[in-house]
């Protein structure tokens, strides 16, 4: 095994790895952009993964069950918002809520409809999985130095929500710096009463801006269990939605940003899995636990010393009173 | 609703506590986890259709309802109680201390009390058995093992498995990896999964698990990969039909129906019991769906190990006694 095969195998399994956390890290910018705090991610990511299994599971299509993630997320979504928009609720207090309901909820319904201990049936390949799809060309160019293996393993050979998760970027910063909509996003997120003096709801636009964090929550849950695993297990996101959180700050809530910081988060998971327990020369076995420290290391040393000083949007965490 | 359940299970005891039932309690995952907890729940439904005696049985939800449902169970004088896992093992020592006339069991850990009976398998045996099969089924000469927590339990399934392919195939390379080391580390079937494809990427063909929940992760890529994979405690072959070469199994189902039958019938014995080969207490598994994978030589080989181990010829090294592996 040459060194560069190595390294396409590493990359290959960062683009696997990243892309539940881009989903939902850039389910995080549209709710925080928008002055929602989003501590629920996770709640909503493990949801959708369970609604996505289980419809998968019964109806037998793939579509359905994505369609399904999105929806139960939707729901989820709109709880947060109407406890904190509408209600004015503490954002951080109703997205624990959320996490809460959905690591419950999701066990004793599995346990009940599908009776295997909170999972869901496996999926079989046969259309009610996302299943890898091979790229034009994918096996001709295979043996084309360099860029063949580049083409036939890392770009060709995923499953079509991991494009969907990245062209979900360049569409993301069109969205908040290319239109009206983006415009006041932002704004709303800075200086709310400026965007309700020019005649435009607050309420509405955080509205809109959770039903897409709920969205984008959906999808990232129907990659967990439809296409990269077969099925719904209980707690299946472990904590994916709060590193999404974390890349979000990372990256100062800038789509691009985010999903570079994404990238690095996968990229060392797949190192810590690809290397653990392998032989360095004159270093001898580095001990898994290291390998397996190494992203959270990096991650305490990166936000300290390199990143800088990261702010929020202005208004983010505050309910939005009209008249004091 | 736990109130209600413990309403429930309080009524139920008052009704039925004269009877001193056997009673089974399921570690986390559930009854139906077709593994571990599903070979339990097994065993004592064969002792419930053989001798026609209820037994009582409870599924926990968290950690700390180990010690309430043991303790609950032993007030309403059910004997023997069934532990399945070694997670039970502080819950039991402090409640059989308590309660020095119930008899308690648990499974796959020892707990030293005048009133326990700890079941433990040569999980190194079976094992060794197995990794005859990858070997032989092995096209590169390069094969698999996906730990779940990094503990000595499970290093012992590894070196067993290490010791069968070298037997096989003295050349053969054993890609070794766990998924982590915290309990986490036995539901992460996406990690397992990922696991799987950098080991078949490295050469691995097939892919042997002793990793709980996250084996399943393991099984399914393998099958994506159209390589094989190997599953562990229950027959798993049924998982991924035609992808999974064999299956490690625990008779589990044996050591819970085996307690029950012992204390319906006064027979109970405290102290270690193991299960080896010998015993029936491991093997691997063969049914409909791995058949045409297994050739008649490769069953020939491992039936020959098979003998060799439970008369003696062959050692497997247990990887608990030493904490290393020679092979």
């Amino acid at each position: 095994m040459d060194y560069f095969s190595t390294i396409i195998l590493v990359l290959d399994s960062t683009v696997r790895l990243s892309v539940p956390l881009l989903f939902a890290s850039l389910a995080g910018l549209y709710s925080e952009r928008s002055g929602v705090f989003d501590i629920g991610l996770e709640g909503k990511m493990l949801a959708g993964a369970f609604a996505g299994g289980a419809a998968a599971a019964v109806v037998g299509s793939a579509w359905i069950g994505l369609a399904a993630a999105v929806a139960i997320s939707i729901f989820f979504a709109l709880v947060h918002g109407f406890a904190s928009i509408t209600h004015r609720g503490n954002q951080i207090v109703s997205g624990v809520a959320i996490n809460f309901i959905a690591a419950g909820s999701t066990i004793i319904l599995g346990q009940a409809w599908f009776r295997q201990g909170g999972r869901t049936p496996a999926l079989p390949s046969d259309g009610s999985r996302f299943t890898e799809i091979k790229l034009p060309f994918a096996d001709t160019v295979r043996d084309v130095p360099v860029f063949g293996p580049i083409y036939s393993e890392l770009i060709s050979g995923h499953s079509i929500l991991v494009y969907l998760a990245f062209l979900t970027v360049p569409f993301t910063w069109w969205v908040l710096f290319r239109t009206r909509f983006g415009l006041r996003l932002r704004a709303v997120g800075e200086n709310p009463a400026a965007v309700d003096t020019a005649g435009i709801s607050v309420t509405w636009l955080r509205y809109r801006a959770v039903i897409l964090a709920g969205v984008l929550c959906g999808f990232a849950g129907a990659y967990l269990s439809v296409a990269q695993n077969a099925g719904f297990v209980k707690d299946m996101t472990a904590g994916k939605g709060f590193i999404a959180l974390a890349a979000l700050i990372f990256a100062k809530w800038r789509p691009v940003n985010v999903m570079l910081a994404c990238l690095l988060f996968g990229f060392l998971d797949a190192v810590a899995i690809r290397f653990s327990g392998i032989r360095i020369p004159a270093v001898g076995e580095v001990p898994p636990q290291f390998m397996q420290a190494l992203p959270y290391i990096l991650t305490v040393v990166l936000l300290a010393g390199f990143i800088g000083k990261a702010i929020p949007p202005k208004a983010g965490g505050q309910p939005y009173v009209k008249e004091r | 609703m736990k109130r209600i359940v413990l309403g429930l299970m309080a009524a139920t005891a008052m009704s039925f506590s004269a009877y001193a039932d056997p009673a089974i309690i399921y570690d986390l995952g559930g009854k139906f986890d077709k593994s571990f907890n599903e070979a339990a729940y097994n065993g004592a439904e064969k002792f419930k259709e053989e001798t026609g005696t209820a037994y009582r049985e409870f599924e926990i939800q968290n950690d700390a309802q180990r010690e309430q449902a043991l303790r609950k169970f032993a007030q309403d004088g059910d004997t023997p109680i069934v532990v399945t896992g070694f997670s039970f093992a502080p819950a039991i020592e402090k409640v059989a201390a308590e309660f020095p006339d119930t008899q308690f069991a648990i499974i796959d850990m020892v707990v030293d009390a005048p009133n326990v009976q700890s079941v433990v398998f040569k999980e190194q045996e079976g094992s060794y058995l197995v990794g005859i099969m990858a070997a032989e089924a092995s096209e590169t000469g390069t094969v698999g093992f996906v730990g779940g927590m990094s503990i000595p339990l499970i290093s012992r399934f590894a070196c067993g498995y290490v010791g069968g392919v070298k037997a096989a195939n003295p050349d053969a390379t054993v890609i070794e990896n766990f998924t982590g080391d915290t309990p986490a580390a036995w539901n992460d079937p996406v990690k397992g999964g990922e696991i799987t494809k950098a080991q078949i990427a490295q050469g691995a063909d097939v892919v042997y698990h002793a990793a709980g929940g996250t084996g399943v992760g393991v099984l399914q890529a393998a099958a994506d990969a159209g390589k094989l994979g190997i599953g562990v405690d229950s027959n798993q072959n049924g998982l991924q039909p035609g992808k999974v070469l064999t299956s490690m199994m625990k008779r589990v189902d044996v050591a819970v129906y085996n307690a029950f039958k012992a204390g319906a019938d006064g027979a109970f014995e405290p102290g270690i019991q193991v299960l080896g080969l010998a015993e029936g207490g491991v093997d691997y598994a063969m049914d409909e769906h791995n058949a045409d994978l297994v050739s008649d030589e490769m069953k020939a080989k491992v039936e020959d190990a098979k003998a060799k181990i439970i008369n003696g010829e062959i050692e497997v090294h247990d990887f608990m006694s030493d904490n290393s592996c020679p092979y």
